[in-house]
């Protein structure tokens, strides 16, 4: 018997994230093959009342410290926090989603509590009575299983989009917790939000993406609308980045982000190896391209060879027709 | 103002990836390259250095390293320092005690890298380099200005971007939109090879077996398997789209 799993709640002004569901979801299984209990650690302000909630996920428990210093992500201030509480109950294993702040964070606790981490995890197993991770390597080109032998707590990443959500009905014990923030040396000068009412990219269930073949930055409202149509993010080729017709935030791949959405329509994208590493394990993917002989259509579940600036409206009409 | 900026070299990114007959990632006849992310983080270096100002490139990793500082040499950089960790077996916690050592023998006003390398794609040596070293980190910035004794970075977040200020000294990681890394010149890669390189070894830096043992053990690497291949949905625009739009109901059956 060790000391428990923990999952760090993502939240972003008290809205938690769905990977949050999907770590607690998962560590509740292996929680339960390890004979272990599974806890959430919730940090933020004004965000208590969100804490018994996460017992719907599988959560025994919610360690949560509701500190005005927190309501900003900042390195320090959570990492002060977290490796506390972690020095403080020495849980066997942390899971953090792979998201902006989760990657932060954790390499900051890792090493603080100087252990190791496994990051952007895509598969956890038990393996000898121990935790053992799955991660792509060389943008998904490889896949290593690795585990942490000897240091503690085992610490890793998960993808969002990974683990599927399913509900528990638990009910969980909120513990409120006082660890010090201490003195945060990151300030927080403005949040800047896209404006967009469109999912986030790494968090989509369906992702629309355009490539080279998009020919011009004002041709990507062709994308944008089908998009609408399936309450899909719009992402793009590095092609399409370096000719500058839309931001390096939105790009897939290698040097871009990586994505596992259930639908993944590529759009004038060839399929250079550099894009396919960052969307190559989407459930399904859909490709438009002119090029009978793309790449794209090596990795695609469908095809249709032909202009997308013809087959992407039409597309967008019969999915219409369907959905309605 | 004087600047370090950990690099590394890694696969090419059109490398293919082998598996050998001891079931290990096989690196030979793989072309190698300065990882991109770290070549922001140079060339941002090179940008805020100013005239007085000096760019030290740091590497942990064995002798095939030094192409990659040879590179940011040419590129601008003053001199480099290659570490040689003496193990095959390292892993973020080791490199991050390694560059960390070499880096507090430095003076310095700002640690920059790249925010991953293409490789392991771990984006954790930066901040735990930062964590040994007491620093503030900031972490995926496509920004950066430095004055005054501090450093306003914009770190990219999910939908959206934040700005944040630290004191330096600080860690800053680079991801791509920071800036557009130069090529050398014929002048910068002639200059290159006068330039001092110093090399040395864990060992050397007093780091001995415990303090470099790695936390994170490997047990197997695989290929992904292939997606099975897929097939083209035939017929004019029209007719194409209205199949596809029924096999995704209803064959697929994600619409």
């Amino acid at each position: 018997m060790t000391k428990g799993i923990w999952v760090v709640v993502e939240q972003r002004d008290g809205e938690i994230k769905k990977v949050t569901y999907e770590l607690l979801s998962e560590g509740r299984k292996v929680a339960d093959q390890l004979g272990e209990e599974l806890a959430a650690v919730l940090l933020g302000s004004g965000v208590s009342d969100k804490a018994a909630s996460l017992g719907e996920y599988g959560a025994d428990k919610v360690y949560v410290a509701d500190n005005a210093a927190l309501a900003n992500y900042t390195t320090d201030g959570y990492t002060n926090v977290l490796a506390a509480l972690a020095q403080k109950y020495e849980p066997y294993a942390i899971l953090l989603g792979c998201t902006s702040n989760g990657r932060d964070l954790a390499a900051q606790v890792a090493q603080r509590l100087s252990t190791g981490l496994m990051s952007d995890c895509i598969g956890m197993e038990l393996a000898d009575g121990q935790l053992a991770f799955t991660r792509p390597i060389y943008a998904g080109k490889a896949l290593v299983k690795a585990c942490c032998p000897d240091a503690r707590p085992v610490m890793a990443t998960i993808r969002p989009n990974i683990f599927a959500v399913e509900s528990a009905a638990k009910t969980a014990g909120v513990i409120a917790e006082d660890a010090d923030p201490g003195a945060i040396r990151q300030v927080v000068k403005e949040v800047i939000k896209q404006e967009s009412t469109r999912p986030e990219l790494t968090e989509a269930n369906v992702i629309v993406s355009g490539g080279r073949g998009m020919k011009a930055p004002e041709n990507f409202s062709v994308l944008e609308e089908l998009a609408d149509v399936l309450g899909a993010a719009v992402g793009a080729s590095r092609a399409a980045v370096d000719a500058g017709w839309i931001s390096h935030s939105f790009q897939v791949g290698q040097t871009g982000k990586t994505v596992t959405p259930t639908l993944y329509i590529a759009c004038g994208i060839s399929g250079a190896i550099q894009h396919l590493a960052g969307m190559s394990s989407s459930k399904c993917i859909v490709a438009v391209n002119k090029d009978p002989e793309a790449n794209i259509f090596k990795v695609a579940d469908y095809g249709i060879v032909g202009d997308l600036f013809e087959v992407v409206p039409l597309l967008k009409e019969e999915l219409k027709k369907i959905m309605a | 103002m004087k600047i370090v900026v950990c690099l590394k070299q890694t696969f090419d990114t059109e490398a293919k990836i082998v598996i050998n007959a001891d079931g290990q990632i096989e690196r030979k006849g793989v072309s190698l390259i300065m990882n991109p992310y770290d070549e922001f983080a140079v060339e941002e270096g090179l940008k805020l250095k100013g005239k007085d100002g000096e760019v030290t490139v740091v590497t942990a990793t064995g002798p095939e390293g030094q192409d990659a500082l040879r590179q940011a040499l040419a590129m601008g950089a003053d001199k480099a320092i290659l570490v040689d960790p003496g193990r095959a077996d390292i892993d973020e916690f080791t490199t991050a005690t390694i560059l960390a050592k070499a880096i507090a023998g430095l003076e310095y006003d700002l640690i920059i890298g790249g925010f991953r390398a293409i490789d392991d794609g771990s984006a954790q040596v930066a901040g735990r380099v930062a964590e040994i070293l007491g620093l503030p980190v900031v972490n995926v910035v496509t920004k950066l200005e430095v004055a005054d004794g501090k450093a306003v970075a914009t770190r990219e977040i999910e939908g959206g971007s934040e700005v944040i200020e630290v004191p330096l000294p600080a860690v800053i990681t680079a991801q791509k939109g920071l800036n557009e890394p130069r090529y050398p010149s014929m002048k910068g890669i002639m200059q290159a090879k006068k330039k001092p390189m110093q090399k040395t070894t864990a060992a050397e830096l007093g780091l001995d077996e415990a303090a470099l043992a790695p936390k994170v053990k490997a047990l197997s690497f695989t290929l992904p398997s292939a997606r099975a291949a897929g097939r083209l949905v035939p017929g004019e625009a029209p007719e194409a789209a209205r199949e596809l739009a029924r096999l995704l109901r209803e064959e697929a059956k994600i619409i």
